[in-house]
């Protein structure tokens, strides 16, 4: 266990290692220039020179990056061009908001999703399981931002108590976490559903069901425990994503999340901002990952040994 | 489709696509999405013939018209008519699915054959780049491109398409490892044949049904990450039409004008069913191992 482990950790990092290069050389390869953009079009090269001194923008690419990257290690993610603040300080402030919208979002999904997906099951073929189904056809296929101005127009101009912006009381919560919730409801509906209906078919259920153990017990102790594995792969896979949806519900509920940073500093060309949400979601994502593996060798004994490795 | 090889006389197997299409056919909910599929690629191919305006005239007295008999979908703030942008948008929609899945197809199917057939150091490097690129969200590489390369179609396609490409590699390279093991791919190699022989005679037409599906399934999450993109202003190119950026278009009259961002939702959505409910479909069709 103990190899597997140090093996992963170290693929992880090579992983992030990686991504920070590859993520870093696009943002700085790009034919605009900050600096320009930043002082006008009626700005003297000159001073353009001076200012591409004084930010570093004139020294070779390597050496920029290796400053960039010591600077993550020690939580130093540079300055913001335009507003003058650390960009730790500034994601600092905006990753309360995406993980408070990203985690409230995913809790009533997963609530959602697991139910739907039980239910369905449980009444194959059924109008209910049509219906249900259908409906996960729906949610997987529309694009959030879509389904969250659909809201606000539909819900949020209708009843005056649910606010269409910002994420303040508890009420404002509610159209964010159904436009940036719907799509992982739907998926985990759709694979609890299939996973429940594979496990069903089992010897182990008919032996449940005929030595008469009550059905709510058979679906629970016996059915859904068997069907969580396929179902914490998705888990695992939907947290990443999670947060490349939350750009697209932040910007039109216009929530100052990473997300909302991430999109607003790109038009600007904000760099080190731009660059610090990147490397931010970067880490969560690969932490997620590794949290999942780690999760597989634990309940899955061929991982652990290594038998898979080998 | 290929058909050159005789019939054996012994077994009446009419060959494996045959085969398949007929196993399609039996499945309703591919067929009323493959005939949507067809609908909406002559939109898009023949978009100037179908829609009724020029989806970039702008006819300032029309400027948020609501939906009537001669703009079904009403006119946007410039007075543009709504539908014939929805027709144009699918043009753009359905280019970037198809195009940006060729060259994922291409890189991706380079990619796994490398590394599924030579093994070694070349799956370790190509089996950790499919993890490097799988470990970020797609919109997030892609956001990053797209700021790089600077708005634009070809730069949608490319973006979109150099990122989808581990997708394809992943699942080539697991194709690849069991065929490898094959008699006939070994015979080949008794016989002489060089691996570019084995590559391109016998393991490409084994992978097609592989890369048939991984195309039809990443079209409809380019469709998706298309949208985002111009929604966000990272996409298209402004007076181009896509539904995307008309639903950016459309945010700041939500209180008045409902239907401005109901109609090019409804199309991606749409869009994106057909794709998803026929891949669903060919998938099925097309794995041996759920033939009886």
């Amino acid at each position: 266990m103990r190899r597997y482990l140090v093996k992963r950790v170290l693929l992880a990092l090579g992983i992030l290692f990686s991504i920070s290069l590859i993520t870093f050389f696009i943002l700085n390869i790009m034919p605009g220039d900050a600096v320009a953009l930043m002082l006008g079009d009626t700005a003297d090269p000159n001073t353009i020179e001076t200012v591409r001194h004084n930010l570093g923008m004139d020294r070779p690419m390597w050496e920029q990056y290796v400053d960039w990257i010591v600077g993550v290690f020690t939580g130093d993610l540079g300055t913001s061009y335009f507003q003058r603040k650390a960009v730790s300080d500034l994601l600092l402030t905006a990753f309360g908001y995406t993980a408070r919208l990203a985690a409230v979002s995913y809790v009533i999904a997963l609530a959602v999703g697991l139910v739907a997906g039980i239910v369905s099951a449980l009444n194959r073929g059924t109008i209910l399981d049509r219906g249900l189904m259908t409906l996960t056809v729906v949610g997987i296929s529309a694009p959030s931002f879509w389904v969250a101005i659909i809201l606000q127009i539909f819900i949020g101009l209708r009843f005056k108590a649910i606010p269409i912006s910002g994420l303040d009381t508890p009420i404002s919560y509610l159209l964010p976490c159904i436009s940036l919730g719907l799509r992982y409801a739907a998926s985990i509906a759709r694979i609890t559903r299939t996973s429940m209906l594979e496990v069903m078919g089992q010897d182990f259920i008919r032996t449940a069901r005929a030595k008469g153990l009550s059905p709510w017990r058979t679906v629970m102790v016996h059915m859904f425990r068997n069907a969580l594995v396929p179902i914490i792969t998705v888990i695992g896979a939907d947290i990443g994503t999670l947060f490349a949806g939350s750009m697209l519900t932040e910007s039109v509920f216009n929530i100052q999340g990473v997300g909302k940073l991430l999109v607003d500093n790109i038009t600007k060309r904000d760099i080190p901002v731009v660059q610090g949400c990147v490397i931010c979601v970067a880490i969560i994502c690969v932490v997620v990952y590794l949290a999942v593996d780690l999760l597989y060798a634990v309940v899955d004994p061929n991982i652990r040994l290594g038998g898979e490795e080998a | 489709m290929k058909r050159k090889r005789e019939p054996s006389p012994v077994l009446t197997y009419r060959g494996y696509y045959r085969e398949s299409w007929e196993l399609l056919k039996r499945d309703p909910l591919a067929m009323v999405s493959l005939v949507i599929v067809i609908f909406l690629v002559i939109i898009a191919v023949f978009a100037p013939l179908i829609a009724p305006y020029d989806p970039d005239k702008q006819v300032l007295s029309q400027k948020l018209m609501d939906p009537c008999l001669e703009h079904w979908f009403g006119c946007d703030k410039h007075g543009r008519d709504i539908l014939s942008r929805c027709i144009y948008g699918c043009r753009v929609s359905l280019s970037v699915g198809l195009v940006s899945q060729i060259i994922a197809t291409v890189i991706g199917y380079f990619m796994g054959v490398c590394a599924g057939y030579f093994g070694g150091k070349a799956d370790a490097v190509i089996s950790f780049l499919i993890q490097v690129f799988s470990s970020l969200p797609d919109l997030l590489l892609a956001m990053a491109l797209m700021f790089a390369l600077g708005s634009g179609l070809v730069n949608l396609y490319i973006s979109l398409g150099v990122l989808a490409w581990a997708r394809t590699a992943r699942l080539i390279r697991g194709t690849v490892l069991q065929l490898k093991e094959k008699e006939y791919v070994k015979s080949c190699k008794v016989d002489g044949g060089s691996d570019l022989r084995v590559i391109l005679r016998h393991l490409l037409p084994n992978c097609i049904p592989t890369l048939i599906i991984t195309v039809t399934m990443g079209i409809p999450s380019a469709i998706l990450s298309e949208a985002s993109l111009s929604f966000l202003g990272l996409g298209v190119r402004s007076p181009m039409a896509s539904w995307g950026s008309m639903i950016a278009e459309s945010q700041e009259f939500f209180r008045s004008k409902a239907f401005y961002s109901l109609f090019p939702g409804l199309c991606i959505i749409v869009a994106v069913i057909a794709f998803n409910t026929l891949g669903d479909g060919l998938r099925d069709a097309l794995d041996p191992k759920l033939r009886k």
